[in-house]
């Protein structure tokens, strides 16, 4: 067997891909369903009206999509320059912390700044703790060539430990009844509803204009350009004069950044403050999420949704007929192997006999 | 300083240490049989949920402990010939392929727990390895025949890469698989082979857990150690041997934090203490980062007459 890449790849064949690799998860998902027993066309569409079937629903899976947003964004920049940022989940935590950090109520009383003026330094200081807990891992690669997926890994264990040292220690709401939780934000602070009745907020609004901001940038800017060549090719892009260990700097705060960015929406959009289990794993999802948008900043926007739609979708239809609702990471797991592989079959085909 | 030297004179303390390192061994051996043939293998998280599941599910439905195992080890080597398809096969990114059995190994092995046992409040049970009493060495009389097994593997794998035929077409093959290629070394079956064979390592690193440390399977009861077995293989320069001696450095200082929590008089959060093994693996990645010798092909997909 041998792949050979095709001379051109039709708009109809990597239609037809993408439409397989829908099929196919489809298909081995409703395995899945019938050995739990259950009617698979109704459990999908109890799943598909949980996700997207009334308002509510929308605005359950449109609140879920934020985070995810953001965290795709982050994955979806860095990847492009070969960046293999698995840190979205501690960057997360990191930009969560920073928020509450600059905005929240310390000893009943915080920064002492106008909200105009306190807003901004709260999303600017998350920000700027994402990027700078990426920013180890990103010198390390360039300067001393430590694999970034391990380190980036790695050092989500350590966020995560070291906030929950926090909130158990001098983060903690004094009021908070004994839970680790940390203080809540100030007034006037927290993130105003798009939709009355629902969660659903205005880091919608942000996270959408971000991706359309980075698509600007990766398609028009300077910026783009290097990242692309470094992400093609890092030599031949020094070689052309490329500043590389620049790029990937740069990428790398721009990346931790955005993730950072989506910890801080969390707090101040949903809960307003920070517990442990703010994310199940929204930076890690972020990554399939980028490969499902085949690293497009707008694609990201949808395929946020459509995984949202999942993840909400099997809830409801798990306490509805009992399936479980890991349903929805196998799911998106097989989703994301799946368009790969229909990906690749749109650029080559394969010949049995070579 | 006292209560450290105390804990260092302890045997059962040097037994923890050896049943800590036992599933790190399991799960470096794997990446690293993986990895010198060329290919990052991200799925062992994953593959160690279901093994974890696999051999126990095994075992509480009958099956002897290492009829479990050996179930353990298929499951692991089905996820593994997956893997291999998709990044061998195909020549799919190998990150983002690892990630993705991750993800869905470790979705399916919850999903089907659910399944079997519905929303259970107590995991059942069922009876683990019990202790190498007969052996009669002190430390190594506590630990579990897998145990015994992980650090025989250590040597054969030298070995096996090192001094056979074998192993010297798999090293090739994951420094330069054109050459490999040009003197009739069948690439594609050697990776896929590896692979296979690596993954069947992490499905009995994660049995361990269920069949000999614990007696029921948890929910997130791997942890990070499938990651903490990726660092470790970087740390040991892909060598069997140092890989040993990072599991068991690992194992050491995971040791040290919990019995240091125990005694300790809480002058610092317990949480410093197990960020220490993860720290350290951070610092160990900088330090060898200067002479690590990387299988020059690693992640790097093999197109045959692609360049």
């Amino acid at each position: 067997m041998r792949l050979e890449r095709r001379t051109r790849s039709s708009p109809l064949a990597i239609a037809a891909a993408s439409l397989g690799a829908v099929v196919f998860t489809l298909l081995v998902s409703a395995v899945l369903v019938a050995a739990a027993g259950a009617p698979v066309g109704r459990t999908y569409a109890l799943l598909l009206q949980g996700g997207f079937g009334s308002v509510f629903a929308w605005s359950e899976t449109l609140t879920r999509a934020v985070p995810l947003i953001f965290t795709g964004l982050a994955a979806a920049v860095a990847f492009r320059a070969r960046l293999f940022n698995i840190g979205a989940e501690g960057q997360l935590y990191a930009g969560a912390l920073a928020a509450v950090a600059v905005g929240g109520m310390h000893d009943g009383s915080g920064l002492d700044w106008p909200i105009w003026l306190l807003f901004p330094a709260m999303l600017a200081a998350a920000a700027l703790a994402g990027a700078l807990l990426l920013l180890g891992p990103a010198l390390m690669k360039s300067r001393l060539g430590v694999d970034e997926v391990v380190t980036t890994l790695l050092l989500n264990f350590i966020v995560l430990l070291g906030v929950s040292a926090l909130l158990d220690g001098p983060m903690k709401d004094p009021t908070a009844m004994g839970w680790p939780q940390s203080v809540a934000l100030q007034d006037g602070l927290s993130l105003s509803q798009l939709w009355p009745q629902t969660r659903l907020h205005t880091g919608l609004i942000g996270g959408c204009a971000l991706a359309a901001g980075l698509w600007l940038v990766l398609k028009r800017a300077r910026l783009g350009f290097d990242i692309r060549a470094v992400g093609a090719n890092s030599r031949a892009a020094a070689f052309a004069g490329v500043p590389v260990t620049r790029t990937v700097v740069l990428v790398a705060m721009l990346s931790g950044a955005l993730a950072g960015l989506g910890g801080a929406v969390e707090v101040a959009g949903r809960t307003g403050y920070l517990t442990l289990d703010m994310s199940p794993g929204y930076g890690y999802t972020g990554i399939v999420i980028a490969m499902l948008a085949a690293l497009h900043p707008l694609g990201v926007v949808a395929a946020a949704v459509f995984t949202a739609g999942v993840l909400v979708g099997a809830d409801s239809m798990s306490r509805a007929i009992g399936v479980p609702s890991s349903i929805a990471d196998v799911i998106v797991a097989t989703s994301l192997l799946a368009v790969l592989v229909a990906s690749l079959l749109a650029q080559y085909r394969i010949r049995l006999k070579g | 300083m006292n209560e450290i030297a105390d804990i260092l004179a302890n045997p059962a303390f040097w037994a923890a240490v050896l049943r800590i390192a036992t599933p790190l061994i399991l799960g470096t051996l794997g990446v690293l049989l993986c990895e010198r043939a060329g290919v990052l293998h991200l799925g062992i998280e994953g593959i160690m949920v279901a093994g974890a599941l696999g051999g126990w599910l095994a075992v509480y439905h009958g099956a002897s402990l290492w009829g479990g195992m050996a179930c353990a080890a298929v499951v692991g080597a089905l996820f593994g010939l997956l893997h291999a398809a998709l990044t061998v096969g195909l020549a799919l990114s190998q990150h983002v392929c690892g990630l993705g059995i991750t993800l869905l190994a470790t979705a399916l092995s919850y999903f089907s727990y659910r399944l079997a046992f519905g929303q259970v409040s107590t995991p059942p049970t069922i009876q683990p390895f019990a202790p190498m009493a007969w052996l009669g060495i002190p430390v190594l009389d506590e630990q579990t025949a897998p145990t015994l097994l992980a650090l025989v593997l250590v040597p054969l794998m030298g070995w096996l890469l090192m001094r056979t035929p074998l192993g010297l077409a798999l090293r090739m093959v994951g420094e330069n698989p054109q050459a490999a290629e040009s003197q009739g070394v069948p690439v594609l079956r050697l990776r896929t082979g590896a692979i296979v064979a690596g993954s069947a390592l992490m499905g009995m690193a994660g049995a361990f857990l269920t069949l000999s440390a614990f007696n029921a399977f948890y929910f997130n009861m791997v942890n990070g150690r499938g990651w903490i077995c990726v660092a470790l293989v970087v740390f040991a320069s892909w060598r069997p041997g140092k890989a040993l001696l990072g599991a068991l450095l690992f194992a050491f200082f995971d040791a040290l934090q919990l019995r240091l929590q125990q005694a300790g008089d809480a002058a610092l959060p317990y949480q410093l203490y197990l960020m220490l093994p993860y720290a350290l693996s951070i610092l160990a990645l900088v330090l060898v980062a200067r002479k690590a010798a990387y299988p020059q092909a690693l992640m790097k997909p093999y197109r045959k007459g692609e360049r």
